[in-house]
């Protein structure tokens, strides 16, 4: 099913989603990856404040390669979720409504995202010049000095994304590939 | 040694850094012919509804790139550099070395391209541009350098695998480890992918392998006529076990296999499958 959503995300659209729907996102989402995510688990040790409230929010893991001039962002596409595995239940259990990202999930992953109604989208890797098209605006708000990790707002217009995990607990991955499978 | 010196060709290293610099840019924005085909080709003959949306807009994506001037993907790689040097060059005008990893910053810096190095990998303090690369020198007869620049985004990189067989795994075993391997691989190393196999040699040789198949054109088998038998084979499999685009499932989930063998020890049957997403990229120029 093909839908239009709004970012921040309501726990409601959230749960209106199912594995397999075709999404365009259009609203304001955030960017962090690999070191992204520690630095705001160490702000979570310390109890430090985090860069944005994780409260109805969509992660994108996603870093950017440089702008041209007079374009918001260069090439945009998903990095690969897993290795923000670690990072993600706890951000999740704060809130966290969606994640937008490219392969499989823990399970740890799978089960916070069904105990909190969450979403996890995957869109499509290696499609970041085609991608940036949906991106009308990016500014950098912490963590400048990691470069292309720190922490970017976004807006974003008709983003594409596939929804992959649902609140109900299906997993895209796992039943997409069946009904191809000719072992 | 009377007249060694006047066989010699003198190529400046300030040209290798040029070149160098234009071929981490070309390569990011532009794919090789042969890919290109394969990835067009792909999108005609894609079962999977979703799987053909999915290879569109990657031909969609790939004209953008080109256009744009934005990279295809934002993981524009590490530069993987293979320096094939001819016996009878000689470069002047300071480090080889150091003249190719300041052709991959100029490259990154003005490209616009991503710098996705850290200096120390448990430190991981960024570069900022780029450096080093990872450099392959092999001497090779005659007085050409033959550059092939590929940078190598780490989706799919961290996919990859080595296993050291043991000679009655035979045939079976290499196979079933190819299949392993792309298996795990599935949507986290973005297929359709192009898949780099390496047997024999030893533990590096074999990895060193699998990375320069990667750089064989995706329409090129191998000479070796039971090679390019498993090649096929590999390939009509690795299409079969419904991975497909983006790992949302189809009929195509690889593009090619290619396989590079060298000699090994009687008592090892070394094999590493280095897996690259659709993004398969690299620049080749001859000096």
């Amino acid at each position: 099913m093909e839908r239009h959503i709004q970012a921040p995300m309501s726990k409601e659209t959230a749960g209106e989603l199912r594995a397999g729907d075709y999404v365009y996102i259009t609203g304001t989402i955030y960017t962090a990856r690999d070191a992204a995510h520690k630095r705001m688990q160490e702000a979570l040790e310390q109890g430090e404040p985090l860069p944005f409230d994780m409260s109805g929010n969509i992660i994108y893991y996603m870093g950017p390669s440089p702008a041209r001039e007079g374009r918001p962002i260069g090439s945009a596409g998903p990095t690969t979720a897993s290795r923000m595995d670690k990072y993600a239940p706890a951000l999740l259990d704060m809130g966290l409504s969606g994640m937008i990202g490219k392969g499989r999930r823990s399970d740890a992953v799978k089960e916070a995202v069904v105990r909190n109604g969450a979403v996890y989208f995957a869109a499509v890797g290696g499609a970041g010049a085609l991608l940036s098209r949906s991106v009308t605006a990016a500014e950098v708000i912490a963590y400048e000095d990691l470069g292309t990790e720190a922490v970017r707002r976004l807006e974003v217009k008709d983003f594409p994304a596939i929804v992959v995990m649902d609140p109900e607990g299906s997993d895209l991955y796992e039943t997409a590939i069946e009904a191809y499978r000719s072992e | 040694m009377k007249g060694y010196y006047g066989q010699m060709r003198t190529i400046d290293v300030a040209d290798v850094t040029r070149h160098i610099g234009e071929m981490c840019i070309e390569a990011n924005h532009f794919l090789t012919a042969d890919m290109a085909e394969a990835m067009e080709t792909a999108a005609e003959s894609e079962r999977a509804p979703l799987g053909k949306q999915i290879l569109c807009q990657l031909q969609d994506n790939l004209k953008i790139a080109g256009e744009d001037r934005i990279p295809i993907c934002q993981d524009t790689g590490m530069a993987v550099i293979f320096m094939e040097i001819g016996q009878d060059v000689h470069f002047v005008g300071g480090s080889l070395e150091a003249a190719v990893n300041e052709g991959v910053r100029q490259g990154y810096t003005e490209g616009y391209l991503r710098k996705s190095v850290v200096a120390d990998p448990l430190i991981r303090e960024n570069t900022k541009d780029n450096t080093p690369a990872v450099i392959h020198y092999e001497m090779t007869e005659g007085d050409r350098l033959r550059i092939t620049v590929a940078p190598k985004g780490f989706g799919s990189e961290n996919m990859s695998r080595i296993f050291m067989l043991k000679p009655a795994d035979g045939m079976e075993g290499v196979k079933n480890a190819i299949l392993t391997a792309v298996k795990d691989a599935g949507p986290n190393a973005c297929p359709p992918m192009v898949v780099g196999v390496g047997i024999g040699g030893t533990f590096e040789k074999c990895a060193l392998l699998a990375k320069k198949a990667l750089t064989r054109p995706v329409n090129e088998r191998s000479a070796i006529p039971y090679v390019r038998e498993l090649e096929e084979e590999m390939l009509e499999r690795i299409n079969r076990t419904g991975i497909g685009p983006g790992g949302l499932g189809g009929t195509t989930t690889a593009l090619a296999v290619n396989i590079n063998t060298y000699p090994t020890h009687i008592a090892g049957l070394p094999v590493a499958v280095n897996i690259c997403c659709h993004v398969n990229r690299h620049a080749v120029r001859i000096l």
